[in-house]
Order: structure tokens, then C-alpha cells, then sequence
């Protein structure tokens, strides 16, 4: 449990004036996640809900050891909780790139040539509402081995709002910097490197935050059914079927940390690259 | 004072030089759902070199499609215009337009657009000397102090001060201005207009510029263009405006003919061709 009001006696020193002044930011989400773990706990303890209540992750033996030694290595998949995470996060590093060099290169070519996104735009949203899960099997049919499936199901997922994002993002270039452009008649180098991207670049960053949410969905999805890798979808499936409940309790509490932190580090970078923009 | 009552054929004015952009029996028509829609209707215009132009006329009279088929933004369907003795058919640098929502690229910083703009005109130059064109056009417009400030970080009248150190910076023949000043308040419009009119008295290029403000076009310009209503506008009048340069505000306002010239235009836009739409 997170212990919530612990720290605000009425003390008038000035680190704790400027918590209960600042209480305002902290306070609601503090409220709200304990809330929710205690009610949990409860529901746990009454046995309403099949469940481990979330204390038990850490009186229970196996799920204490994976949250304390994340770094053991046994060798084969038994492996801790941050081997297991940097196996995917490996996996989606591959196929999110990928994604990201084919997404904004394609993108660009059909935000700049209407012809070609008239030609290629029904397929791309046909494309793009297929759920990861579907492409497995497919992938596991084009490259007859699961590392190689993996990244195709990351990349295929990823792609998607990359790409739409950048080609929005080239034909939302304000036509009064193309009209620039053409009176100077500058180069289509320079036009690109001067006017287009930093142009396009907030939609650019748009897909690319949608994306890194996707390939981290996708491959959870993708190693769920890949039996026999090093990952932590893998590691979760594994859990269920020798009945590890609390194993998978704590699998998806790491999955949705390493997601918030990955989408947290690309709205990072986006106020980094264009900012005020 | 010479008032000419629709426009003279080019031989009538007599220039002492052969005529450097002319408008040739120029119409506009736009195709719509409800079929053609003219704008313009055989202009025929001839500018001088280094004439200081303005053209007046109500919204919806085609002043910017005017002005866009001097830059080659727009291309006229039926007749030509003539720069040098040809036909303009595209934009290009030595046509350079100041745009009415200034068309700064807001990633780069004042000194960064200028650059930008002269490197792209004359890439072959020396480094130095398209800095040293740069640096010597901000200062101009009094930006040397503003130089490295991003274009989000600057006044609408600074982004003007930019806008225009751009366009004269790759020394255009023509410069164009679609009303540079309408959106900024009275008072730093009357320093842009003293300011434009200090630097194009160093260089003497042919302007063309779209104004609303007949006290402005007066101040500035050497012909006045009164466009006619549209659809299917032609040129009213044209109307000379001899005061002597370099001009001085006071000095004009002054002088008995300013309010001749100022009550002849307002005759124009507000009785003979007035509009629903009144500004």
C-alpha cells in the first residue's frame, strides 16, 4: 500500500509548507492509485475476485525475487524481469526504426505527389486497421522464424501513423512557404532540408509518439504467440500457463511502466526538437 | 497635375524609355461551379523602371490578381505581361514578393530568412559577402539588435521589417507588395512606410504594392492604379502623383494638391464606384 497523508502533519517548516502548497498536483493522482489499490487489496482479501491483491507481490516468494534480483540470468528463458524487457525492448528498437525510416520517407512521397497517395491511400487504411495480432501468423508464414516475425509485426503495426502523420504533416506546409520557395526558386534540396521537414516535423513527431504506444502493444501481442523467445510478452504467457497469477500481475504492471516511460520519452523529445511549434 | 481618364495606350504618356513591364490586353477568368468568373478585364498597363506603383480598388476587384501575374503566381488567360520584353510565365527572384501574412519561416531565426533568401538567389557568392548582404539589409529596417531573434519572438511590425529586408536583399527588379502594412497599428505603419520608402530611394527598383489606404499610396507612390469593381475589373483611373522626392509627410500634407489628389481618389471609390462592402 501506498501510504497517502503520512506525510502532512501541520509542521510549518518550510519543505512541508511547499508540499501542502504544492498538494494541488500530487495530491489527486496519489488519491486515486491508492484508492484503487485498496480497493483491490480488498476485493482480494474477501476473495470477490480471482486475483493476487497487489501486497502479495511482495510476501509472495517467486514475484519478490523478480521484482528484487531483475538482473538474474539462469540461462535459456529464465531470465530476470530486465533481460526479459531489454529482449523486446531489442525487438521493438529493430522494427520501430524500420518503421520510422520507411513511414516518413513513404509519407513524405505521397504528402508531395497526390497522384500516388490517391493511388496508395485506400490500401494504407485497409493496412492499418489490421490488428497486430493478425499479422503473426502471416509473418510467421513470409519468414519462418519467430525473431524476424517479431520485428515484421512491430514494423507493420508501427508504420501506420508515421506514416499518415508525416504525409498530413507535408501537405499542411502553409502554402505561403511554398510560394516562398518558389520565387527563390531554391533547390528541392534546400527546399526539403530548409522548408519541409522543420514544416512537417511536429506531425512527423505526432506519428512517431502514436507509434513507439503501438510497437510496444504489438509486441506483447506478437511474443504472446511465439512460444519459446526471450521477452516479456513470452514471459506473461509462460506465467499463465504454469498458473503464476502473480507473475502476470506484476508482468503487466511492468509492461505498462516501460509503455508510459517510452511514451514519456518521446514527448520528451518532441518539446526538445520542435519546440513552441 | 495629369489625370488620365482610363488607361492611356503606351504611346500616349510619352516615355523617355521603352516600357519595362507592360500589361498587355490582360483578363482573368476564373472557372467555378456556376461557370466563368472574370476578374479582370483587358487591362493594359505599361510601368516604368524604378516607378514607384500603387494600385487602389475595393475587395474582389482583382488587385492581387493583378499584382500575382506580375510574380507568375497566376497566369493571365487572355493576353500577356511583359518584363524586358518577356513574357512572364513563372515566379522568380527578380520579381520578389513581400507577402501579406509576411511568409517568414518561423524555425529560423530574423538573420537565418534573410540569409536563407540570399543564399538561395546567389549561391555562388562568397560566404562573406551573403552574410555581409544579410547583416547589411537587417540593418536597413533597423534589425540588427533583433538579427537572432526567432521569427516567433518578433512584433508584426519587425516580421514586416524582415519580410521586406528579404525581398530587397536579392536585389529584385521588381518588388511586390500585397498590402505589407494593413495588418499593423497606425504608427508602425507610418515608420514602415518612411523606412520603405529611405531604402527604395537607395535602390530604385519598380514597386508594385497593394494598398487600401489612399493617404499611404499618396505618400509613396508615383501613379496610383484605381481599379473599377468587379467581376470583370478594369483600370478607372490613373491618377499621377508628382511630389517631389525625397518626400517628407509634413511637407506633403501641406501642399494644396494633396487634398486635390486625396478628394479625386475618394470621389472614385466611395461615389463612382462604390461599394456594398464598404472599408
Amino acid at each position: 500500500m501506498v501510504p497517502t497523508s503520512s506525510r502532512r502533519p501541520g509542521a510549518s517548516s518550510s519543505p512541508l509548507r511547499w508540499l501542502a502548497r504544492s498538494s494541488g498536483n500530487w495530491l489527486p493522482p496519489l488519491l486515486g492509485i491508492g484508492g484503487f489499490l485498496l480497493l483491490w487489496q480488498i476485493l482480494s482479501s474477501l476473495q470477490l475476485i480471482a486475483l493476487p491483491a497487489p501486497s502479495s507481490l511482495f510476501t509472495e516468494e517467486r514475484t519478490r525475487n523478480l521484482i528484487l534480483y531483475p538482473f538474474y540470468d539462469r540461462g535459456g528463458l529464465d531470465k530476470g524481469l530486465f533481460w526479459q524487457t531489454m529482449a523486446s525492448l531489442s525487438r521493438v528498437a529493430q522494427g520501430y526504426t524500420l518503421a520510422a525510416l520507411v513511414g516518413i520517407a513513404v509519407g513524405i512521397t505521397i504528402g508531395l505527389k497526390p497522384a500516388i497517395n490517391r493511388a496508395f491511400d485506400p490500401l494504407f487504411q485497409f493496412l492499418r486497421m489490421v490488428a497486430p495480432l493478425a499479422w503473426v501468423p502471416i509473418a510467421l508464414v513470409l519468414f519462418q522464424n519467430n525473431q524476424p516475425a517479431a520485428i515484421f509485426v512491430i514494423f507493420i503495426t508501427a508504420i501506420w501513423p508515421i506514416l499518415i502523420n508525416t504525409a498530413e504533416g507535408v501537405r499542411q506546409i502553409p502554402q505561403d512557404y511554398r510560394n516562398v520557395a518558389l520565387v527563390l526558386q531554391m533547390s528541392n534540396r534546400r527546399f526539403f532540408t530548409k522548408v519541409l521537414i522543420p514544416s512537417a516535423l511536429p506531425y512527423i513527431f505526432t506519428g512517431l509518439r502514436i507509434s513507439i504506444g503501438l510497437a510496444w502493444l504489438a509486441i506483447i501481442a506478437a511474443e504472446i504467440v511465439m512460444p519459446g523467445t526471450l521477452g516479456i510478452g513470452f514471459f506473461i504467457w509462460d506465467a499463465y500457463q504454469q498458473n503464476y497469477v502473480g507473475e502476470i500481475v506484476l508482468g503487466v504492471i511492468w509492461i505498462g511502466a516501460i509503455g508510459l516511460i517510452l511514451d514519456r520519452l518521446m514527448a520528451w523529445l518532441q518539446t526538445r526538437i520542435s519546440p513552441g511549434q | 497635375m495629369s489625370t488620365l481618364i482610363q488607361p492611356p495606350s503606351p504611346g500616349l504618356r510619352a516615355p523617355a524609355a521603352e516600357a519595362f513591364l507592360r500589361f498587355e490586353n490582360v483578363s482573368k477568368v476564373y472557372p467555378t461551379a456556376k461557370g466563368p468568373y472574370p476578374v479582370l478585364d483587358g487591362i493594359d498597363l505599361s510601368i516604368h523602371e524604378g516607378e514607384f506603383m500603387c494600385v487602389i480598388g475595393h475587395s474582389g476587384c482583382g488587385k492581387s490578381t493583378l499584382l500575382n501575374m506580375v510574380s507568375g503566381f497566376s497566369t493571365p488567360s487572355d493576353g500577356r505581361v511583359v518584363l524586358h520584353g518577356n513574357t512572364i510565365t513563372k515566379p522568380g527572384p527578380d520579381r520578389m514578393v513581400v507577402f501579406q501574412g509576411y511568409a517568414l519561416l518561423p524555425w529560423f531565426t530574423a538573420y537565418e530568412n534573410v540569409y536563407l533568401a540570399v543564399d538561395s538567389v546567389k549561391p555562388d557568392l562568397p560566404a562573406h559577402e551573403k552574410k555581409e548582404i544579410t547583416r547589411e539589409h537587417l540593418a536597413m529596417v533597423g534589425l540588427t539588435d533583433a538579427a537572432d531573434k526567432k521569427i516567433l519572438q518578433l512584433s508584426g511590425g519587425m516580421k514586416q521589417r524582415v519580410a521586406i529586408a528579404r525581398a530587397l536583399a536579392i536585389r529584385p527588379e521588381v518588388l511586390i507588395l500585397d498590402e505589407p502594412f494593413g495588418a499593423l497599428d497606425a504608427i508602425t505603419k507610418e515608420e514602415l512606410q518612411e523606412e520603405l520608402l529611405t531604402i527604395w530611394n537607395t535602390q530604385r527598383c519598380t514597386v508594385l504594392m497593394i494598398t487600401h489606404d489612399i493617404d499611404e499610396a499618396l505618400f509613396l507612390a508615383d501613379r496610383l492604379v484605381m481599379m473599377t469593381n468587379g467581376p470583370a475589373a478594369k483600370i478607372g483611373e490613373i491618377m499621377d502623383i508628382q511630389f517631389p522626392r525625397p518626400r517628407n509627410r509634413e511637407e506633403i500634407m501641406e501642399d494644396p494638391l494633396y487634398y486635390s489628389l486625396r478628394n479625386q481618389a475618394l470621389d472614385f471609390l466611395y461615389s463612382r464606384f462604390a461599394h456594398d462592402d464598404v472599408e
